[in-house]
């Protein structure tokens, strides 16, 4: 069976009814209600029975996540969520699989499983809350802190050079790597929805605020005001276009993007850059945009599906793998038990 | 003249660089003897280097075989032939053969260059022929003569000296070439220039024996008086491997085998990655850690979860295994234990992880542990682990070591149409919600798989309020949850076989208690003993969490106790807190098993 099998839509099922019986406990104003929220919204527009879902999470106060939704869920350990939710969806690849994991839970701990789970291409939708520190622990800087972060571990300014997670996931060879933030509900969802309409591993960064420990981290992007210059909204097969009235646009010289101003550069729409989501080459210049936005001629920070692309899904291969030796080796298991060579004593 | 005398056993030590092929050589005789009805036991010793410098001590690979006309236990003290293929290796080996034993040299290697490299000054041909009976033979030339039409090159040529020597011992034990040449070829299938290198050697190696005026007779050993049944010969790795996909299918699930390659555990990966088509998944996952979390995942979906490792890896294990402790979860960790600490001796064997399976995670974490005494009990203690992680929902540690990993010993094969399945545990439906923490009769939660309506649950690694699975920081909650496991686990005691003495009386002046390898050693030890008059029995522990619950009772009934271990005392540490006496300790650590010497001399050592 495979998850296509399972998917069949039960038309009923309401977003409340993935609500667990369990009291949500993060801080009041955590991003994580909201993706919370958004989940169990597509969950229920996706219609797959609650029984065939599992939610997989690290540790880390966005791992509390599965606990909130009334599927079958598992809370692991720091950082393996990857390999755990490998051996769920190997197992019995026709269930819908999430991963749920932190920066720290991800990048961190477990960095290794991440580049793995993401170069296998396992058919599982990656959900990472990037909040840059770690929460549970009460605010240590992360890998995705910026550098000179002052933190209760860093008094003095954070030395770490942060990972840029959407650049590693590229590197990884992840088949789908999108970026989307807490607080914008809608672009939130479709992203969801589009992590899980793809066939393999897809990596989705959230940026989602840490109100206690990391307030604002990411408000530049957030905030109706600086919202518009910052970010970079991608739509597939459309010029990429920014500003509050959509009066910047980026243009490829080269390889190299430059932003030109749409009123008094001599540049129109046609000469931008058409996002095109499947071109592997732009995607992984577009994932090089993460320039600190309060720099000159920062290049804005892209939200939407950079990447997609379709590469056989792991436990699609170890299936079709299995059936090949099924044809070839029908060896039993009594015949296997007896091995090549016996002898009789009476 | 050529004669021919009956022996009842006879022990060949094959050494030579690890390119030479001994291994190989090793396991050809152990079949071909197995199969002409003798009873073998191996002992492989590799160096830790893969391709440690040619001609030198640290390179030396050997592979030591015993034949007898009766069932065997143990390899063997000393060699009655010792195969050297160049200084080096007769170097290292020569102390092992017994005084006016045989020693057939490769003399073409004994050049200045690799006696230098072996530390020998002067030839030491001419000395050791007053000890032992010495049969220089030019293997390299003669090999390299007979090839020479074959259009190999000489370095491929050369890799056939082990043939050469193998069919010169098989004269030696007055066999035939036959099956050996059946093996051969299966081997060589797919490479016929080799396949008939190899051969030519072989029957160059017996014909040798035939013709040349070597003045030895032959041995001959009869067939063994095993018990009747198949037979087949295997190794504890291939035992294992057969044992976990026969309990998956007892199980009536997937096995789905997750593991890191590590020596001396990754043969049983190879095994297991060959039979895809009887429900066995195998995933080479990115380290320990990402192998025991698929093995979780995958039996929280429903199937068996399975990994294996050794040593280091076992270390990375433990975070994961306390999850499964925590998530009571069917979960089976295969320790193929190595020498230690660190990376240690890596191909050598120990049993120095009992207090580590015991008690090596953090928190309250008990759960059950077995060991396997011998290639031909790995099969059974591996369905026994396995019924245990399902029937009771628990991660159970399965001790294994380098020596029975590796070792081949005949095994009666069994019907295992025979053997009870195992069952899953499933509660009775008789509350509204489902309570993923309710419990059996023999405290095991049911296993609730993904898929079901209305089973719903989140399990993690938080303390969980009992019967409902939620999140609990409740100090009362957590002290019961803790002995609840606890009590689980210490339970199975009631569910396992009273343990039973190997051999010898019920009670008495001593008694030899045993567990994992050394139980080939003992049993010959004290069969031995007893022969000569001294009154000694052997406990041999296949369960070692839980203790059989007449354990202690057995024990109190001897008025000593021995425990030979490879390790500095663990058993001993375990059995003294439950004993509350001392007991008398034999302790090796050399990457070696115990011989059966050292055993008896110790007896005998405490008795005088
Ligand atoms: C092996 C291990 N080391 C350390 C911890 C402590 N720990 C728990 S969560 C966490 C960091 C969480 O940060 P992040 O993944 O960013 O998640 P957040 O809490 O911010 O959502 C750490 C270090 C742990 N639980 N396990
Ligand atoms: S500490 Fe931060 S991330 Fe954690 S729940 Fe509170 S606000 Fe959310």
């Amino acid at each position: 069976m495979t998850q296509e099998d399972i998917t069949t839509k039960n038309a009923t099922i309401q977003p409340k009814d993935f609500a667990s019986d369990q009291d949500v406990r993060w801080c009041p104003g955590c991003g994580d209600y909201s993706i919370l929220k958004q989940t169990q919204t597509i969950l229920a527009e996706i219609g797959i029975p609650r029984e065939n879902i599992v939610f997989v999470s690290g540790i880390g106060c966005s791992s509390r996540f599965p606990y909130y939704l009334n599927t079958y869920g598992m809370h692991t350990i720091h950082g393996r969520a990857p390999a755990i939710a490998t051996g769920i969806k190997l197992a019995r690849p026709e269930l819908s699989v999430w991963i749920i994991t932190g920066d720290g839970d991800a990048l961190s701990i477990g960095g290794n499983h991440l580049i793995h789970i993401l170069r296998r291409n396992v058919n599982i939708p990656i959900l990472l809350f990037n909040n840059e520190i770690y929460g549970l622990t009460k605010g240590q800087y992360s890998p995705t802190s910026k550098e000179g972060m002052v933190s209760k571990s860093t008094p003095y300014g954070s030395l770490d050079h942060p990972f840029n997670p959407v650049l590693l996931a590229m590197g990884a060879e992840a088949t789908f790597v999108a970026r989307t933030m807490d607080r914008d509900p809608a672009h939130l969802r479709e992203i969801l929805k589009a992590g899980h309409l793809h066939k393999g591993s897809a990596f989705i960064e959230i940026y989602q605020n840490c109100n206690v420990f990391n307030d604002g981290a990411f408000e530049i992007f957030t905030e109706k005001d600086t919202k518009p210059l910052y970010t970079l909204f991608l739509e597939e097969k459309q010029p990429l276009v920014f500003g509050k009235n959509r009066e910047w646009g980026i243009r490829l010289d080269g390889y190299k993007p430059q932003i030109v101003s749409l009123q008094d550069s001599g540049f129109g729409l046609d000469d931008l850059w058409i996002h095109d989501s499947r071109d592997r080459y732009k995607a992984q210049i577009l994932a090089t945009f993460f320039d600190d936005p309060r720099k000159e001629n920062a290049l804005p920070r892209p939200f939407g599906i950079i990447y997609q692309s379709q590469r056989p899904c792991y436990e699609d291969l170890v299936y079709q793998q299995i059936e090949n030796v099924k044809g070839k080796n029908t060896k039993s298991l009594k015949e296997i038990i007896f091995g090549t060579a016996t002898w009789e004593v009476h | 003249m050529k004669t021919t005398t009956l022996k009842d056993d006879i022990v060949v030590l094959f050494a030579g660089d690890s390119g030479d092929g001994m291994q190989l050589i090793g396991e050809l005789l152990g079949y071909t003897s197995a199969l002409s009805g003798n009873d073998i036991s191996t002992f492989p010793n590799y160096p830790a280097e893969i391709r440690a410098p040619q001609g030198t001590l640290h390179g030396v690979s050997g592979f030591q075989i015993r034949l007898a006309d009766h069932y065997i236990f143990t390899p063997g003290d000393e060699a009655d032939i010792l195969v050297a293929m160049n200084p080096a290796a007769l170097k290292t080996n020569v102390r092992k053969l017994k005084p006016g034993g045989v020693i057939i040299l490769n003399i073409n290697s004994f050049d200045k260059k690799n006696l230098a490299l072996a530390g020998y000054e002067i030839d030491p041909v001419e000395e050791l022929s007053k000890q032992f009976k010495v049969f220089p033979i030019e293997i390299t030339k003669i090999i390299r003569d007979q090839g020479k039409d074959s259009g190999l090159g000489t370095k491929q040529i050369d890799r056939s000296k082990n043939m050469f020597a193998l069919g010169l011992v098989l004269w030696l034990l007055n066999k035939t070439t036959e099956q050996t040449a059946t093996f051969i070829k299966r081997k060589f299938s797919d490479k016929p220039e080799l396949l008939q290198l190899n051969l030519k050697a072989l029957e160059a190696g017996y014909n040798y024996g035939e013709t040349a005026e070597l003045i030895i007779s032959r041995t001959n050993v009869e067939k063994a008086s095993l018990p009747s049944g198949t037979y087949r010969s295997i190794t504890g790795n291939q035992g294992l491997a057969l044992g976990l996909i026969t309990s998956a299918h007892l199980a009536g699930t997937q096995l789905f085998y997750a593991s890191y390659p590590i020596t001396p555990a990754s043969d049983i990966l190879h095994e297991l990655s060959k039979h895809k088509q009887l429900n066995v998944l195998t995933f080479q996952a990115e380290d320990e850690i990402a192998a025991i979390s698929a093995a979780i995942g995958a039996s929280f979906a429903g199937s068996l979860g399975v990994t294996a490792t050794s040593g280091p890896g076992m270390d990375l294990k433990s975070e994961a295994l306390g999850l499964a402790v925590m998530l009571e979860l069917p979960l089976v960790v295969c320790d193929i234990q190595r020498g230690g600490p660190s990376t240690g001796l890596p191909t050598k064997t120990e049993q120095s992880d009992l207090l580590f399976a015991m008690f090596g995670r953090h928190g309250e974490a008990p759960l059950p542990v077995l060991a396997v005494s011998r290639p031909a009990d790995c099969f059974e203690t591996a369905i026994e682990a396995c019924r245990l992680a399902i029937e009771f929902m628990t991660p159970v540690i399965l001790l294994s070591d380098a020596y029975i990993a590796n070792a081949l010993e005949p095994w009666k094969i069994p019907d295992i149409d025979k053997i009870h399945s195992i069952e899953k545990t499933v509660l009775q439906e008789n509350e509204r919600h489902f309570a993923p923490y309710r419990r059996n009769e023999k405290g095991a939660r049911e296993w609730a798989v993904p898929g079901v309506p209305g089973k719903e649950h989140r399990i993690g690694g938080l303390e969980k309020e009992d019967l409902t699975g939620n999140i609990s920081y409740d100090p009362e909650n957590h002290q019961h949850m803790v002995l609840t496991r606890k009590k689980k686990i210490e339970n199975i005691a009631q569910y396992i076989p009273l343990q039973k003495v190997d051999s010898g009386s019920e009670s008495g002046k001593m008694a030899i208690v045993g567990w994992g390898s050394t139980y080939g050693s003992i049993k010959t030890a004290c069969e031995q003993l007893r022969n000569e008059g001294v009154e000694v029995s052997h406990i041999h522990l296949r369960y070692l969490n839980p203790f059989p619950s007449n354990l202690l009772q057995l024990l109190n009934g001897f008025e000593k106790i021995l425990i030979p271990e490879l390790n500095t005392g663990q058993l001993a540490f375990l059995l003294e807190s439950h004993l509350k006496k001392p007991v008398e300790k034999l302790n090796k650590v050399k990457g070696v098993p115990f011989t059966v010497k050292e055993i008896k001399d110790k007896v005998l050592s405490i008795i005088r």
